[in-house]
């Protein structure tokens, strides 16, 4: 069990640890007064990372190898040059620049892949790192492909790659997902990508889009490590689940209090099992009712529980963003973090939840360590 | 020679004290400090080598007119200033 969890602010990165049954405190802070859009612990070599996005000065990372005692900066992905005149624009006519905007997802390799990072960046670059994110280099067959020209930014202003899902079975294999832009799989180590939606639909797109791969938004995308046949996404539609190796996906409907929301996490072992926050869709996106809860299902969607004890059940507003879930290794303690500056955790896989912090700036993500 | 200098808001990212520099232009003054401090280029500059959005150049107290290619001259003696790009609020 993870008794520490990093929580990626608005303002910095914060670390909060165990300090008992049902007791954790925060004790320590990194790169106050930064905004540290994401951190990711690498667990071939422990080494620790954190995407800085200093707005003015761009966006960084930097690497730990002492669970982050010291901190230094490695490299960036670089967008190619494009080529001269080349003004890209998406299908509303905003321009997509080639230019690194900002950190979505950082994943390392398989264990047989050692140095190896994937990043995932606004505006929907693919980056690949050998030597544990000193340089990288863009998956160009992903950024040159014909279909990426139809991505679009959602809520951020360009198309981004927040997902990556190394197979456990074979690091070969990645799954990676875009909002907006749907799911792309590589079956041999980013040379070459098929589109894997087939199942999911779009309702918010044009009547002769709500199928095509381009229109799908997930907003987060998951596998099982112990049943790596199954995904789980939480998508703009609301949420779909794969047991084929994502060939195929299910829409998971009549989920109370809604289908929709950001994160999703499944169960390490138990593929059926997976939790979400839900909350009201599109123009307002608060929780519903202003009460804060977490979706648990543990029969693969068919049923879920609405899990509550120890969440602010009135006049709350919390937005649990995509990367603001976190479930630890053992499937049992969660903790997730709100764009209002609120964290909560739990020891018993959602039945019960102790606030650990209310006031926290802005909270990107979570994650046990 | 020109002198360069940075805001006071990067050095808490990347130490980068006013320095004197040979350059005819603003790119060939500013490749020059970014010599004496490589990490500092990705903070000013974008992948491409073009002036990040946010930030702006002075030379002289004058805002520099080519943020893409930093062609603009500097007289020998010129003050090169690096900083953010403020806007209201």
């Amino acid at each position: 069990m993870s008794d520490q969890v990093l929580i990626s602010t608005r303002k910095g990165l914060f670390s909060a640890r165990r300090a008992g049954r049902g007791v954790w405190d925060l004790d320590s802070v990194a790169f106050l007064g930064d905004n540290v859009s994401l951190v990711q612990h690498d667990p071939r070599d422990g080494a620790w990372y954190a995407a800085l996005d200093h707005g003015h000065f761009g966006a960084k990372l930097h690497r730990s190898r002492d669970r982050g005692a010291t901190w230094t900066e490695i490299g960036v992905p670089a967008y190619p040059t494009p080529p001269e005149g080349h003004v890209e624009k998406d299908f509303l006519g905003r321009e997509i620049p080639w230019r690194l905007i900002r950190f979505w997802a950082l994943a390392p390799g398989a264990p047989s892949q050692p140095g190896l990072l994937w990043a995932g960046t606004i505006p929907g670059g693919l980056f690949r790192s050998e030597d544990h994110g000193d340089t990288w280099q863009l998956v160009e067959s992903l950024w040159h492909m014909p279909e990426r020209r139809k991505w679009a930014g959602g809520g951020a202003e360009a198309p981004g790659l927040h997902s990556i899902c190394v197979d456990p079975r074979d690091g070969n294999r990645v799954a990676v997902a875009i909002s907006s832009g749907g799911v792309w799989i590589t079956e041999d180590l980013g040379k070459t990508w098929t589109a894997h939606t087939k199942g999911m639909r779009a309702d918010y797109a044009p009547p002769e889009l709500v199928e095509a791969p381009e229109s799908q938004d997930p907003h987060h995308m998951v596998q099982c490590p112990g049943a790596p046949d199954t995904y789980w996404i939480q998508h703009h539609n609301g949420i779909f689940r794969s047991t084929d190796s994502a060939m195929t996906w299910t829409e998971i409907t009549d989920v109370k209090p809604s289908a929709f929301g950001f994160p999703v996490v499944v169960h390490p072992k138990n593929p059926d099992t997976a939790w979400f926050v839900p909350a009201i869709k599109d123009e307002r996106r608060i929780p519903a009712e202003g009460r804060v809860v977490v979706n648990r299902t543990r029969d693969g969607g068919r049923s879920f529980e609405t899990l509550h004890r120890g969440l602010p059940q009135a006049w709350a507003y919390d937005l649990v963003y995509r990367h603001a879930l976190d479930l630890d290794a053992s499937g049992e303690r969660l903790a997730f973090g709100s764009t209002t500056g609120s964290v909560w955790i739990s020891e018993n896989g959602g039945d019960d939840w102790l606030t650990l912090a209310e006031h926290l700036p802005p909270v990107h993500a979570v994650l046990f360590v | 020679m020109p002198r360069v200098a940075f805001t006071r808001n990067l050095q808490r990212h990347v130490a980068c004290p006013p320095c004197t520099v040979a350059g005819a232009t603003v790119r060939e003054s500013l490749d020059a400090a970014f010599a004496l401090y490589p990490l500092a280029r990705g903070y000013v500059l974008d992948e491409h080598g073009a002036l990040r959005h946010h930030m702006a150049i002075f030379v002289d107290g004058e805002p520099v007119t080519d943020r893409r290619a930093l062609s603009d001259a500097v007289p020998a003696t010129a003050e090169i200033f690096v900083m953010q790009a403020l806007s209201g609020g």
